[in-house]
């Protein structure tokens, strides 16, 4: 079980690797906010692997108000971009 | 049982996840990186968020789990359908092989009005133009 628990970390941890890389790069502002909705899905997963690794329940909570926040600020993040981003074409 | 449910719902959850992170990287534009994300991750986190239930089998944990799932699946598209929104209103580029975007010729981003072509058959009603 263990061996399970180290891999799925691993392979999500890679997974938050690339998605850096995406938010590093990306070319305009909704590709960085695409790449930060998908670093707080990840991170929901990953509280998830630890809440089992160490079988500690409560740590759902923070999972929950992690998904909370990552909708707000993906939400306030198109706000912005319709308000007053700036024209890129 | 338990146990291989539990790491089951584990290592296909990360892998559904590796895969999001890997068409976000590797896809050509905005609305198909959020075709990428969107779906893959939602999946990956509701194969984790299955495998906690089964894991701790109590009946709080079971209801925190199903409801992050639900919220995920509640939020994930209308995430999604805003952020695409705002990228077409700020202009990103869609990929060179796009075959149609049918929006264009109707639609002026700057004033944010959509017309259908068939506008001076009936009487065009005289609204000022406003910017939401």
């Amino acid at each position: 079980m263990s061996i399970v628990i180290l891999f799925s970390l691993a392979v999500m941890s890679l997974a938050l690797c690339l998605a850096f890389a995406r938010l590093f790069r990306g070319p305009s502002l909704p590709d960085r906010v695409v790449a930060l909705e998908l670093f707080s899905s990840i991170l929901v997963g990953i509280i998830g692997v630890v809440a089992i690794a160490t079988d500690v329940a409560i740590l759902l909570d923070v999972a929950i108000v992690m998904a909370l926040m990552a909708f707000m600020a993906t939400i306030g993040f198109a706000r912005f971009l319709e308000r007053g981003g700036p024209r890129d074409d | 049982m338990t146990e291989v449910l539990t790491a089951a719902g584990l290592l296909t959850g990360s892998t559904f996840m590796l895969l999001a992170a890997l068409g976000v990287v590797r896809l050509p534009d905005l609305l198909t990186r959020l075709h990428a994300t969107t779906k893959a991750a939602t999946l990956g986190v509701s194969l984790i968020m299955l495998s906690v239930a089964v894991h701790f089998a109590e009946t709080a944990v079971v209801a925190r789990a199903l409801g992050i799932i639900l919220f995920l699946m509640l939020t994930a598209p209308v995430a999604a359908h805003i952020i695409g929104r705002a990228g077409y209103f700020v202009g990103a580029r869609l990929w060179d092989g796009t075959v149609k975007d049918e929006l264009r010729p109707h639609y002026d981003p700057l004033t944010h009005r959509l017309r259908s072509g068939r506008e001076e058959d009936d009487e065009p009603p005289a609204a000022p133009p406003h910017r939401d």
